[in-house]
């Protein structure tokens, strides 16, 4: 047994330190900024009448649009459509490589999730907290930047970092689309070695492995957010 | 000054201010009185424009807003500035300290520089009686501490006029009685300040004017003295419910 996780481990730490880390962690970025934004869009309310007040229900609809699309389909048949799908089109901005699509699809999905726990953290902010902040003459924007958004994203950081931890394990998904990350290479070897098991099991603990070496910082962020509370 | 002509607010189907008229002078105590549901709050709620009547003129320092009319942001914000607010959940600002929570509006809204800011914030903190909190986070204060931060943070934005909206309701009666002797050593130095309570005993030493509110209507706007000895039957029995 020592002998087999000598002899594959390195080869699926190497795969998952040059694929799956890095898919993981760009998509993650993207995926944070793609969530702040929706989420902060959809919670927003701004004072504003006549046309404004229809091209910002507009834009909520795509947004809730967005959210709806990738929450309510699988994100392995949104990687299909993304890879095989959408180079049928004849478009060559929409062709991307296999790399581009997953880290779209990953980041796509995981921001729509964590759109949704931004949101709800930001309506869990007490109203009397906004309408102090309005009655001392903040505007729309710095109630919401000051005094609603830094305490909201203390509140999503577990939610946020369970998004993270869903994220490192679907990068396992990547492997449909020809990228050989770690997942991928685990069939490979064990299509060679006919050690299913063993091999499965193996990749499945490297996954344990990288999950919690990269949710480490959570408890310390945390820590660092929570200095305001009981 | 702060005048109110033939004002109007409805919710839904409940009309909670009826063609109210009255001018708040300056440097003058207003205690604002009456039964749950008069239309206190919203009175006062309006002078902030967190409320927004249907019908009728408001006029401050020189400037007169028709409600019936567009209201913009930028006129919004400037009686917010000229009105500070207390409220009866003060709404502390969870991630700041006290002093954070007190330079905030000052900074952003006042672009005051942060240092003077500061020393400010401190100046009213001291004056409030809490120097010793700068330093802490909300809920490592008592209700009573917390009050009295709000009051700190609506007064460094210089308000002309503070409005307090039940500001002791929430707190035990010897804090309540805190919170008020600092509220009346203010109205002794000429704060311009309108004020919603149910305690009497302040309105009848504190203020320097009351208002009872009935049903949406300003049925008395005079001294304490003729308030408390008023031979109106309705008032009179106002008052004889805070009697044992």
């Amino acid at each position: 047994m020592w002998n087999f996780i000598a002899t594959y481990a390195p080869q699926l730490i190497m795969a998952g330190i040059k694929y799956t880390i890095p898919l993981a962690l760009i998509s993650f970025v993207i995926a944070m900024v793609i969530a702040a934004f929706v989420g902060v869009m959809r919670s927003y309310r701004p004072q504003v009448d006549g046309s404004k007040k229809i091209l910002w229900r507009l834009f909520q609809s795509l947004l809730i649009f967005y959210v709806w699309i990738f929450r309510s389909t699988p994100m392995l048949v949104q990687l299909f459509v993304a890879f095989y799908g959408l180079p049928k089109l004849g478009i060559s901005w929409l062709q991307p490589s296999a790399w581009t699509a997953a880290i779209w699809v990953l980041s796509l999905n995981t921001g729509a999730y964590a759109s949704e726990a931004i949101r709800a953290a930001i309506s869990s902010i007490p109203a009397t907290q906004r309408e102090a902040a309005q009655a001392l003459g903040m505007t729309d924007s710095q109630t919401f930047g000051l005094i609603i958004v830094p305490q909201a994203a203390r509140i999503s950081i577990p939610t946020l970092a369970n998004s993270f931890i869903s994220l490192i394990k679907d990068t396992s998904l990547a492997s449909v689309v020809t990228i050989v990350e770690m997942f991928y290479l685990s069939q490979q070897l064990a299509a060679a070695n006919f050690e299913p098991l063993q091999m499965y099991l193996l990749v499945a603990a490297i996954y344990a492995l990288f999950v919690t070496i990269l949710s480490f910082p959570q408890r310390y962020i945390q820590r660092w957010a929570d200095r305001f509370i009981k | 000054m702060l005048k109110l002509e033939n004002v109007n607010k409805t919710y839904s189907e409940h009309q909670a201010l009826k063609d109210i008229n009255v001018t708040f002078n300056p440097k003058e105590t207003t205690v604002i009185v009456g039964p749950s549901g008069s239309g206190k709050s919203t009175l006062l709620r309006s002078l902030n424009l967190l409320e927004r009547p249907q019908t009728g003129l408001y006029t401050i320092d020189e400037r007169t807003i028709n409600f019936a009319e567009h209201i913009d942001t930028a006129t919004t914000l400037w009686v917010r500035r000229k009105t500070g607010m207390v409220f009866q959940q003060p709404g502390m600002f969870n991630q700041l300290t006290i002093l954070g929570n007190v330079i905030e509006a000052p900074i952003h809204v006042l672009k005051q520089k942060k240092d003077v800011a500061i020393t400010e914030a401190h100046h009213l903190l001291e004056a409030v009686g809490i120097g010793e909190t700068a330093d802490r986070y909300p809920y490592q204060l008592s209700g009573g501490q917390t009050q009295r931060a709000a009051i700190a943070r609506a007064l460094a934005m210089h308000p002309s006029y503070l409005l307090l909206d039940e500001p002791t309701s929430a707190l035990d009666p010897e804090t309540e009685a805190q919170i008020l002797r600092i509220l009346k050593k203010m109205a002794e130095q000429n704060e311009s300040m309108i004020i919603v309570t149910h305690n009497m005993d302040f309105a009848r030493y504190a203020a320097d004017r009351i208002l009872f509110l009935e049903d949406g209507r300003i049925d008395f706007d005079g001294s304490p003295n003729d308030f408390f000895e008023h031979p109106n039957e309705r008032i009179k029995k106002f008052l004889n419910a805070f009697k044992f």
